[in-house]
């Protein structure tokens, strides 16, 4: 499809600044995987409709299948590739992986990304804001016990500062 | 990948700019505010504007104002998470706070504002789909065809107001402030719709949604229902929206009862709204009321679950809103 006008944009993600040439109407989810080969992000319904494509822009969750980068110039933007830091995961991505919250995997970007921006508001949420503020990713195969286990578990760890392995009873759930 | 179509992006930064290029450019344009109505649509080829006028840029436009004694006024591009978490919101609008929290999920509610919310799209099952399958049935009235297939006798298009915040904005009696290259003018909320799913909003074809604004709160409290098939997500299939003022006696001084999702436009439950006056709202006067009200409401077979059902729902769902406030 020809587009009517390429436009030159300035996006930071993952702290480092890109600045490339995309047709006005191309998403954040289609540049990011497409342009910068970011395909951490994935494209589910691309309506809205699952929150896989879920990124965080200025620490808030939003939805990269329905955002234009040229409305995201001097925003912040970290995709699931910018969590894990000096080469180690971030405790909510080890937290997932310890309890099996990640089954085929194709939601936990999204899931890790609005967990992060949950913990960084509450390093102690209840199980009801865990619930609340994961209300817009779906996943298909896990059932969401385990996820909000693993972000329990996450913030745990992050409270005490410890990122060694779980005790068992943590690990085999409650 | 379902992508957009091609189109031109300005990025106004006044309103007064925004309401020229509106102007100058005619109806291949329109307004986008956070795009969680309009890029979906866009994607299914039911809305191909050639210009995109984005509003987020327009500082004027974001933000809340004043006290809830003399009233507050909220800029249209207030994101709905920014309108619900406000303090003042939550503390003296808990009800407007609480509808707004019903619409669809947190992350959406980042994105999406209020004045996008207001002027939102009517829905149908034969319009929002894919341009594929609605080329499959020949289209319909509302984009690209000539029969409703809703009703195929119907002059008009039943598609459905399906907003969250616009049934409670009704029942508390807020406002809507627009600008246009004509000026400004203010318009009450319930008067803001059509009972046309093509034409669902009065609103001249250069003209902005600025602000909306709440009355003083004055001893009135209010409440908000929603019946959707999952509690994320989903659009409602009935938005039940009731305000009361009550003597300190518990009788009704006044009450005004709005039903969304049942036709394009809100509905008011007039007659409840007269048997409620005046008395204090005893068991048997609530069942009564509820009765009247579900008169009003004549939803369409043209959106989620049964449409029987959803009518005998609104009985339900007035009484447990009457009850809430009692
Ligand atoms: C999966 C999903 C679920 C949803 N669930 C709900 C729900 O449960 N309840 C609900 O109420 N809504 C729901 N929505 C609809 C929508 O997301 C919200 O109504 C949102 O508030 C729209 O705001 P926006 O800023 O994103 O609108 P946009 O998409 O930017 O605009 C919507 C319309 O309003 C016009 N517009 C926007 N701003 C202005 C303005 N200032 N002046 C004049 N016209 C303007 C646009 O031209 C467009 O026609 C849902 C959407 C999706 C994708
Ligand atoms: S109500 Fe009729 S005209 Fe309107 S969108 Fe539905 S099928 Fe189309
Ligand atoms: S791909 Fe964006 S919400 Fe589903
Ligand atoms: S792990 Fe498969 S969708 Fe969530």
């Amino acid at each position: 499809m020809s587009s009517l006008s390429k436009l030159r944009v300035r996006l930071r993600v993952n702290g480092e600044e890109h600045e490339m040439l995309v047709p006005v109407e191309k998403t954040l989810l289609e540049v990011l995987r497409e342009d910068m080969g970011l395909t951490g992000t994935k494209h589910g319904c691309e309506l809205g409709e699952c929150g896989a494509c879920a990124v965080l822009v200025d620490g808030k969750p939003v939805l990269s299948c329905l955002a234009l980068p040229v409305e995201l110039e001097g925003h912040e933007i970290m995709t699931v590739e910018g969590l894990a830091a000096a080469g180690r995961m971030h405790p909510l991505q080890e937290a997932f992986a310890d309890l099996g919250a990640a089954q085929c995997g194709y939601c936990t970007p999204g899931f890790l990304l609005a967990a992060k921006s949950l913990l960084e508001q509450s390093s102690d949420p209840t199980r009801d804001e865990i619930k609340d503020a994961l209300a817009g990713n779906l996943c298909r195969c896990t059932g969401y016990i385990k996820i909000y286990e693993a972000v329990e578990l996450a913030a745990r760890r992050m409270r005490s500062g410890s990122e060694t392995a779980p005790e068992q009873a943590v690990l085999y759930g409650r | 990948m379902m992508r957009l179509p091609a189109f031109t992006y300005a990025a106004p930064r006044s309103i007064d700019e925004a309401a020229r290029i509106l102007a100058g450019e005619g109806p291949q344009a329109m307004l986008v505010a956070g795009g969680t109505d309009l890029y979906p649509n866009m994607k299914r080829r039911q809305q191909s504007p050639r210009v995109l006028i984005g509003l987020r840029g327009i500082r004027e436009l974001s933000g809340i104002t004043g006290i809830p004694t003399t009233g507050l006024s909220i800029g249209a591009c207030t994101t709905l998470t920014d309108l619900s978490t406000h303090r003042l919101v939550v503390e003296s609008y808990p009800a407007l706070s609480r509808a707004v929290r019903t619409i669809s999920t947190p992350i959406l509610r980042n994105m999406g504002t209020i004045g996008g919310n207001i002027c939102l799209d009517t829905r149908c099952n034969y319009y929002d789909q894919s341009y594929e399958w609605r080329r499959a049935i020949n289209f319909c009235m509302k984009c690209d065809g000539d029969t409703c297939w809703v009703a195929p006798s119907s002059r008009t298009c039943l598609a459905v107001n399906s907003s969250d915040s616009v049934p409670l904005l009704c029942a508390i009696g807020a406002t809507v402030r627009l600008a246009g290259t004509h000026g400004h003018r203010e318009i009450a909320m319930r008067d803001f719709y059509n009972k046309d799913g093509i034409r669902y909003i009065n609103k001249q074809p250069d003209e902005i949604v600025t602000h909306i604004a709440l009355p003083p709160v004055n001893g009135w409290s209010a409440t908000y229902h929603k019946l959707a098939r999952r509690g994320s997500f989903d659009f409602p299939v009935l938005g039940v929206a009731v305000a009361m003022w009550r003597d300190p006696d518990g009788t009704v001084l006044d009450a005004r009862i709005y039903l969304n999702a049942v036709a394009s436009a809100p509905v008011e439950a007039a007659e409840a709204r007269q048997a409620l006056i005046g008395h204090k709202p005893t068991p048997d006067l609530i069942a009564h009321a509820s009765h009247l009200a579900s008169i009003n409401a004549k939803p369409m077979d043209n959106t989620d679950l049964d449409y029987a059902w959803r009518k005998k729902m609104v009985r339900v769902y007035v009484r447990r809103a009457l009850n809430g406030l009692s």
